[in-house]
């Protein structure tokens, strides 16, 4: 510990003010306050603070995506040797969906984290973390057989133009992470959807009956016929994005967020009752084949639960007032249903919905404090 | 009767070295008063160094209000004028004679005065200052009628001292004090306490109001929110418990009652208990021999709201307490990762969480840096008002007065917000902006 200490400050002199380096000194912070939480005393206002910070609270919600990462590189594997029809051990499964899905997070984290260097530098500014959360959510909503060249494309993308162009960390109006998806799924439909990038067969001849495609997919043809049976879905060894399919892996991350206090449970809530609502409707309607999936079951499928728990969640893009956050919810979960059910093109009708009210966000909130000023307003004009 | 009140969002941030309930006297060889104590002042000085005063003398009165005089808690010498930047006036040191003289004041006709003369004798005797207003936490303008005057009888900050124990045989001062500030009210003095019992249970020509709930439930502020809020163009007058006795004793004796109970706590004071001590005393009186080893921050007042004073500063004119705590500026290694058992926050992300009941030592660490405004529902959940407080602090930061209006700012004071800015994740120096934001609108109406 000394001896880092040592070490960042004897590297210190060149990147300071005047130094050779000066302009990368983003940089060496960033390593060093990574190393240290510096030890800054407070020079004004309250005299003791809470112990938390945004690295801690970002470290939080990666922590919390773990399960969903642990059980998507399992799911990898045990997706690809059902497809090539070859018995295979936990382990050997979960090494295969190891080394299918490292390279992602590694691109993204590369990737992410050199846009954000680069703007750093550029600004002036010291790293902000807002990264931590999204490079890792990056590659938990992709197919597994994305190339990594997307991943690296979308990345930059979304913290160019989903975040920098705002103003970085705490200033963007949509998800990073989603944005990202949402660039490749317009950018390039034919790699982010269809029945051929959602399981990993390395070119191997596949079993008999093997398609490759979601529920979602077979749901918009067969209907009920085409669904995962009920614990399927919930434990999540069905195909999908890598960490979308478990909802108990993620019910274990919502558990860490809400625990923690990070996460707000009234978003999760009311997005839970928003899909629910919207499924029970179509239940009733029953138009075609994909309506008859009970509501129930319909949450469980796709990423209604990641994006649930980890995307519309997100604090920056979502409603910040809790009235507002209750209305947000509902919505994105309603409307994420809406999106899937009536409009097959879009499985992921739950990116649509959650970016979508990304956008409303704001608006909500402007409601929300309208009705509070109007209050005072009427206060002040009974006491006068 | 008044409201009981349950106040539910608030935190009470558990430390050690609260004080014991005995108190011993103390004595100081200087005071200081100190003009930026009363924010927003502009001192004119009356004195110079060399001059002799009495206690009750006027040191220096208001630029503005020149009828109101802050006078010498003391008789002795002028010691030094201490400046700060561009000749600012920071400290009046005063040197204290073994034996205090003080001013008298006529005071035979203060239970039957008019509002006019009680504010006259106020005024000149340098017991104005004691009242403070609302909005913008100031020391009241004379010239305006308050709707009420609000007297929080508890407080909840951390470590805070208990007035039903500082101020247990004052009954008879507290009375004579609230008579005297029913005159100067066309409403009613409401009196805010914990509980029924104690000294201000018996209290008459007042109302009486019981508020529960974590801190910042003893936040005049938070009362007034609940029970008479303030609007655009009305003023609310505070009164601290224990200067509401001195005013009473004054209105009662006719000379300036300087005598203070001020509570020593925090984790490094080997011993934290109550002190009696002079208005404006060296702290050095109260610590001496009684800190443990190590770099201390020395704070006159609580550690959320109080000032940094130093080992050799001066006791504040409204604090009724000295906390020490221990100055942390080492770097954490690993500090994002690291279990943090001996961390207190309000979220659960340390594992202290096991222990909800333990008692800290927190230094001054501030365990980050500042970042922009990512969380949300952070700050709602330590801000008993039904006020969007990040909303009006983004309307303070970007000076818009309309904005400000509309959402609430009458109503706060910086030490609303002290929570706030203990619980906030991007390390955002809250008290400071909502101070900006009521200087500007102060300035601009």
């Amino acid at each position: 510990m000394k001896l880092f200490k040592n070490l960042f400050d004897s590297l210190r002199p060149p990147f300071e003010k005047g130094g050779k380096f000066e302009k990368l000194w983003p940089l060496l912070d960033g390593f060093e306050t990574f190393m240290f939480v510096p030890g800054h005393s407070t020079k004004k206002g309250a005299h003791i603070r809470d112990g938390i910070d945004l690295k801690r609270t970002m470290i939080t919600v990666v922590i919390a995506l773990v399960p969903c990462l642990l059980f998507g590189m399992w799911n990898v594997g045990h997706q690809h040797f059902l497809a090539v029809g070859q018995d295979a051990e936990l382990m050997e499964k979960f090494i295969y969906g190891a080394i299918k899905v490292l390279p992602l997070v590694i691109v993204s984290y590369g990737v992410g984290l050199g846009v954000e260097f680069i703007f750093c530098i550029k600004n002036g500014h010291s790293i902000q973390e807002g990264f931590l959360v999204s490079g890792m959510l990056i590659p938990l909503i992709m197919p597994v057989e994305v190339p990594l060249w997307m991943v690296a494309i979308a990345t930059a993308f979304a913290v160019v133009f989903g975040k920098e162009v705002f103003g970085g960390t705490g200033m963007n109006i949509l998800n990073p992470a989603l944005t990202a998806r949402a660039f490749l799924f317009f950018a390039y439909p034919t790699k982010m959807s269809g029945n051929s990038v959602w399981v990993a067969t390395d070119g191997m001849a596949t079993v008999d009956g093997f398609t490759g495609a979601t529920a979602l997919g077979n749901a918009v043809e067969k209907g009920m016929a085409g669904v995962p049976p009920y614990m399927d879905s919930i434990m999540g060894w069905i195909p999908g994005s890598i960490g979308e399919t478990s909802v108990i892996a993620i019910l274990i991350g919502a558990g860490v967020l809400i625990y923690s206090g990070i996460g707000s449970w009234r978003i999760m809530l009311s997005m839970l009752i928003g899909g629910y609502v919207m499924g029970m409707i179509f239940n009733a309607w029953e138009a075609n084949a994909y309506m008859q999936i009970p509501a129930h079951h319909q949450l469980m499928l796709g990423g209604f639960f990641f994006g649930m728990v980890f995307m519309a969640t997100d604090p920056v893009s979502a409603s910040q007032t809790a009235t507002g956050k209750w209305i947000y919810g509902f919505f994105c979960g309603l409307l994420g249903i809406l999106i899937r059910v009536v409009n097959p093109a879009y499985p992921e009708g739950i990116m649509m919905a959650i970016l979508f009210m990304n956008v409303m966000a704001p608006l909500i909130d402007h409601y929300v404090i309208q009705a509070n000023i109007n209050k005072r307003l009427k206060r002040a004009k009974v006491a006068a | 009767m008044g409201q009981n009140i349950k106040i539910r969002r608030g935190v009470d941030i558990k430390l050690n070295g609260a004080a014991d309930q005995k108190s011993s006297p103390t004595s100081t060889s200087t005071v200081a008063i100190k003009p930026t104590d009363f924010h927003n002042l502009i001192p004119k000085l009356v004195v110079k160094q060399g001059d002799t005063v009495k206690a009750g003398s006027p040191i220096f009165y208001d630029k503005l209000h020149p009828e109101m005089q802050f006078v010498s808690p003391v008789s002795g010498e002028i010691a030094e004028v201490i400046r700060g930047e561009k000749r600012r006036i920071l400290e009046v040191r005063v040197l204290a004679d073994k034996e205090t003289v003080f001013e008298t004041h006529d005071v035979s006709n203060a239970s039957n005065s008019d509002a006019t003369a009680i504010k006259e004798l106020l005024l000149k005797s340098g017991n104005w200052p004691l009242i403070k207003q609302r909005p913008f936490d100031i020391v009241a303008d004379p010239g305006k009628s308050p709707k009420a005057i609000f007297v929080s009888a508890f407080d909840s900050a951390p470590l805070a001292p208990d007035y039903n124990f500082i101020l247990k045989d004052r009954g008879e001062d507290l009375q004579t004090g609230i008579d005297a500030l029913a005159k100067l009210t066309a409403g009613k003095v409401q009196v805010v306490t914990a509980t029924n019992a104690g000294v201000f249970g018996s209290l008459k020509n007042c109302e009486r109001h019981v508020v529960n709930g974590p801190h910042p439930a003893g936040n005049v502020g938070v009362q007034i929110h609940n029970i008479d809020p303030v609007n655009k163009g009305e003023q609310v007058w505070v009164v601290n418990p224990q200067d509401l006795a001195a005013m009473g004793s004054f209105l009662r004796t006719g000379k300036i009652d300087i005598n203070r109970t001020v509570a020593l706590t925090g984790s490094e004071v080997k011993a934290p208990q109550y002190f009696n001590v002079t208005l404006g005393t060296a702290v050095e009186a109260l610590t001496k021999g009684n800190l443990n080893d190590g770099g201390l921050r020395v704070i006159s007042g609580n550690v959320l709201t109080g000032d940094n004073v130093g080992g050799k500063g001066y006791l504040g004119f409204y604090h009724h307490q000295v906390t020490v705590i221990p100055e942390d500026d080492e770097p954490e290694f690993f500090g994002w990762i690291a279990p943090g058992l001996n961390k207190f926050s309000l979220s659960r992300t340390f594992f202290s969480w096991l222990t909800p009941n333990k008692k800290y030592n927190l230094g001054t660490s501030q365990h980050g840096e500042e970042r922009a405004f990512v969380m949300s529902g952070e700050y709602e959940k330590v801000f008993p008002f039904d006020i969007y407080p990040v909303q009006l602090l983004k309307s303070m930061l970007v000076k818009d007065i309309d904005a400000m209006e509309s959402l609430g700012v009458y109503e706060v004071a910086p030490e609303d917000f002290a929570l706030c800015e203990f619980g906030c994740t991007s390390k955002i120096d809250v008290q400071e902006i909502v101070r900006e934001g009521l200087d500007l609108i102060q300035k601009e109406c």
